[in-house]
């Protein structure tokens, strides 16, 4: 049993349902309770899809249990089959009915329905929402997938986008750019707008673009084991990964590695002056292992940034994020729980978040700017306009889009010249958010409000020393006493960084055995730890 | 006083009602926590479920709460199905880290669901067990707020009932009124009673355990919200006794559920009339601007939330609607009675769903506005049909007075957009 707040994964049955909606023609039945259903607004809602998603729940009750759910299940799979008549169909269970053990499988192969029935065993009590995607993709192609003659021109098939993922639907046209500009055509593009029929066709193609190991690396071992299809390990995510992403195709294809860069402007939007206020910026990133892995090659090595932490929460990808750590020269951090990530964050205090929606709500909890970069994602996610992550144009997109949480080049200077400016102080955010109201300053947290629903940019103030050695209420057992001077010049150290100026201090304090920290403390401290 | 003239013909109280089943677009009792957490500032709900419980949770929210929520999942791992006696030493080693990390918990509610239910663990006594651990600072109660057992709202009826047999004893003529209802709609009420007169007025839920209620046989209740019947039996059982109205929705549902209490404590109609001349005459007003755009306007509902057939009387009676079809996820006679009374003959009454054939009769229809669950609304929509979420009318406040014309602007904001909305070429 393990307490959980906010999950990064759903159970695997949506993962299955995040393939099974981005195909056509193809349908779910689900054997479920009534309330799992709700999974069908993560589609509606957040990614907006104007269509149910192909889904049939069974919607068992209490007085079913211990009579005949297996035929509710047969009467459902019947409906199903014959109001949507699919290509084929998928069967499965979701947490509850992996429990009374019908066997969907088992029971769906009985009932002679004439198009290809996929049972799925999806584990609820030991995997999550992505061993869900992986597995369904992999034995939808399993079943399906046929040894066929390559096609006579050069072709690719791309693997792993599907429903609800980060920029999917974006990345898939940019990847067919970079293809055409190698002249390899694409044979398939699944599970996102596949149907059953093209999967069978699977093999005709002369290599596999895995766009998303996530949900497609099972897959594409087994096209490459049965079919002879060999498969990419680069995601073209960043410029320097797109050209290595070309480079591997070329060589798998045998083809001339042709680019064409004429809409690439990230390299000078980031050589140019105006980003030099971006040097060392710190960060730390957080999301899948995919994306992350890319995100941290683009920070050190595209923006310049440091990055200070780095974690996934996909624990099937632990080995590579551990790799990347080293690498990095940080200890990585493989957690599925919110607030041990929080924890993380906090400990860090970098200057901006590069992470999912959850991190997202961290950084407004600690007052850091955060960028998303990976699923699980908000409706604001998805945007209209096109806005890639792979590519030259995804290059493009990731620079704004990083750049944009924070407060620019010039600006920063002048937050800390003139710190005391009632309209442009720190508290009020970067000024191009006009939505960011200034955080009320120096309201006191009512006495019964719980501890974690304070605001940290309360906290800090929680230790504060009076003038004349009345302590404020608050300092529990903590010895470290902030003289009012002291913590009115902390007050003046712009918020992104004061947490990290204040944690610093009082390390340095303690160290050197100090219980009443002054302004001198804070300049020592400034100074013993200036890089 | 202007009680409403019985209709003449038929209503729908005694209309045959369609029974479906079949898959279901609706929501488990497990989602009432959401608003129940922010209304119990003392309270925690622990879920003992599954992944997916915790999921529907996260994104019934649809956003998630800024700060750690007062909510949570103990998520069931394979270990757990394996060994009972192992559940439940785990369950109380998780509650024990949860309480001593929220020192500000007074009441725990250990919340059953699909998975807990059918390995058949055993909440009762785990609340039992843990209440002993914990008391007197904390209680520890539970309720099932499980797929296969509760829809939607009827998990705060389970909520409620589950605090029924632990409220204190009263002997004392109290109006005890009960639902969650935002505070500045309860506060409308209690104001509006006290008024005319009537008190001492008591909530259940209250905002903190300190300040539960008493019940006894002098008791006497109004429900808010037309999904507390197991809480009304509840009560029942301790003698309290039930005033029965059709719910406090739009100036009519208001007046008539606040003319039963004022009845009940013998309140005159000068000084009924006094109290609610003016804010009725708002209302009545507010209405008549709001449902400008819903007049002769035909409504479906699915069902979603269990206030499907008090609304419906509210849009037929005060904002000139046409109802098609009025769905519910169940229907309990002796709350809805005197709503369905109210509703002229026509509307197919329907309880249960078989979602599909259900909307096959949506589109057979083609209502001028669909009330349904997010999962559905933006596939009626690229329909073309108009939608409102029926979510949406559980999480605001569109109780009585003040409200009536926000009530009816839910409604007709959909409509209005539609109408506003030119997106194709002009010619």
């Amino acid at each position: 049993m393990k307490l959980t707040v906010w999950t990064y994964e759903g159970p695997p049955h949506v993962g299955a349902m995040r393939v099974a909606t981005a195909m056509k023609d193809l349908h779910y039945v689900l054997h479920a309770p009534q309330g799992d259903t709700y999974a069908d607004l993560l589609f509606t809602m957040i990614e907006r899809r104007d269509h149910r998603p192909p889904v049939t729940y069974t919607t068992f009750e209490g007085r079913d249990l211990g009579e005949d759910t297996a035929g509710i299940f047969k009467k459902t799979c019947q409906d199903a089959y014959d109001r949507f008549r699919p290509q084929a169909l998928i069967v499965g269970a979701s947490c509850t009915a992996e429990l009374i053990q019908d066997d969907p499988g088992g029971l769906a192969e009985t009932m002679g329905i004439p198009v290809p029935v996929v049972a799925l065993e999806l584990p609820s009590y030991q995997r999550k929402e992505n061993f869900g995607t992986d597995e369904t993709f992999y034995q939808l192609v399993r079943a399906l997938a046929q040894p066929m003659d390559r096609t006579p021109g050069i072709t690719a098939n791309l693997i792993g986008p599907l429903a609800l993922g980060f920029r999917h639907r974006d990345d898939i046209e940019e990847v067919k750019g970079l293809l055409y500009e190698m002249g390899i055509g694409i044979n398939v593009v699944a599970p996102f707008g596949a149907t059953p029929e093209e999967l069978t066709r699977l093999g005709q193609a002369h290599v596999n673009v895995v766009m998303y190991p996530e949900h497609a690396e099972t897959a594409a071992r087994h096209m490459e084991r049965t079919l002879g299809i060999p498969y990419t390990k680069t995601v073209p995510i960043g410029v320097g990964a797109t050209h290595d992403f070309v480079a591997e195709v070329a060589r798998l294809c045998g083809v001339e590695p042709k680019k064409d860069l004429s809409r690439l402007r990230q390299p000078w939007w980031s050589k140019s002056v105006d980003s030099t206020y971006l040097t060392g910026k710190r960060v730390f990133l957080f999301g899948d292992a995919t994306h992350v892995k890319t995100a941290a090659r683009i920070a050190r090595d595209e923006m310049g940034f440091e990055v200070v932490g780095l974690g996934c929460y996909n624990r099937e990808f632990a080995r590579s994020i551990r790799e990347l750590g080293r690498e990095f020269g940080v200890e990585p951090l493989i957690t599925d729980d919110y607030l041990e990530v929080e924890k993380a964050i906090e400990e860090a205090s970098p200057e901006m978040i590069l992470g999912t929606q959850m991190e997202r709500h961290i950084g407004k909890r600690l007052g850091i700017p955060c960028a998303v970069i990976s699923a699980p994602i908000h409706v604001q996610d998805f945007p209209a306009r096109y806005s890639p992550q792979m590519g030259w144009e995804g290059a493009n997109v990731i620079f704004d889009t990083w750049i944009h949480p924070l407060v620019m080049g010039l600006e920063e200077h002048l937050l800390a010249m003139f710190r005391e400016d009632f309209e442009f102080h720190d508290e009020a955010g970067p000024s191009h958010h006009g939505g960011h109201a200034p955080k009320p300053v120096g309201v006191e947290p009512a006495g019964d409000m719980p501890v974690a629903e304070v605001a940290p940019e309360e906290r800090i103030s929680g230790k504060m020393k009076e003038p004349d050695g009345a302590e404020a209420a608050g300092t529990g057992s903590d010895v470290m006493v902030w003289l009012a001077d002291a913590e009115r010049e902390l007050k003046k150290i712009p918020f992104f960084v004061r947490g990290k100026a204040k944690r610093n201090t009082e390390k340095y304090a303690a160290e050197r055995g100090v219980s009443e920290i002054s302004v001198d403390t804070l300049y020592e401290a400034k100074a013993h730890f200036a890089r | 006083m202007n009680r409403p003239a019985n209709i003449e013909g038929a209503s729908c109280k005694d209309a045959p009602i369609l029974k479906e089943r079949g898959q279901r677009e609706v929501f488990c009792g497990l989602t009432g926590i959401i608003w129940l957490h922010r209304k119990m500032q003392d309270a925690f709900f622990l879920v003992v479920g599954s992944r997916t419980c915790a999921h529907l949770l996260q994104s019934a929210a649809g956003v998630m709460i800024f700060a750690e929520p007062r909510f949570g999942t103990a998520i069931l791992e394979e270990g757990d199905l394996a060994g009972m006696a192992d559940a439940h030493e785990e369950l109380d080693r998780e509650v024990e880290k949860l309480l001593s990390r929220r020192p500000d918990i007074k009441q725990l509610f250990l919340v059953g669901s699909c998975p807990s239910e059918v390995i058949k663990l055993d909440l009762a006594r785990a609340a039992e067990r843990l209440t002993q651990v914990h008391a007197p600072h904390v209680r520890v109660l539970n309720y099932s707020g499980s797929g296969i057992e509760t829809t939607f709202t009827q998990g705060e009826d389970a909520c409620l009932a589950s605090m029924v047999p632990v409220l204190p004893a009263t002997g004392d003529r109290e109006l005890l009124l009960v639902g969650a209802l935002p505070d500045v709609v309860e506060d409308q009420a209690v104001s509006l009673l006290t008024k005319m007169g009537i008190g001492p007025i008591r909530v259940l839920p209250a905002a903190r355990s300190a300040e539960a209620p008493g019940v006894g046989k002098n008791t006497v209740f109004a429900c808010l919200q037309p999904f507390l019947g197991d809480t009304a039996a509840a009560l029942g059982r301790r003698g309290a006794r039930m005033i029965q109205a059709p719910f406090p929705f739009g100036e009519e549902g208001t007046t008539l559920w606040l003319k039963a209490i004022a009845d009940e404590f013998g309140v005159d109609d000068t000084t009924f009339e006094a109290v609610t001349a003016a804010p009725r005459a708002r209302a009545r007003t507010a209405i008549a601007n709001a449902s400008e755009h819903l007049r002769g306007k035909t409504i479906f509902f699915m069902p979603d939330s269990q206030l499907e057939i008090p609304l419906a009387r509210f849009l037929v009676r005060e904002c000139g609607m046409e109802a098609v079809e009025i769905g519910q996820p169940y229907i309990h006679k002796g709350l809805v009675s005197p709503d369905l009374d109210l509703i002229p003959a026509g509307p197919t009454i329907s309880e249960g769903q078989d979602v599909d054939l259900q909307l096959d009769r949506v589109r057979a229809a083609r209502p001028d506005l669909t009330v349904c669950g997010l999962g559905l609304a933006n596939p009626l929509e690229a329909e073309g049909l108009t939608t409102k979420w029926a979510i949406e009318l559980v999480f605001t406040p569109v109780h009585f007075y003040e409200q009536a014309g926000d009530l009816a602007g839910l409604f007709s904001r959909p409509l209005r957009r539609r109408a506003l909305l030119k997106l194709e070429a002009a010619e």
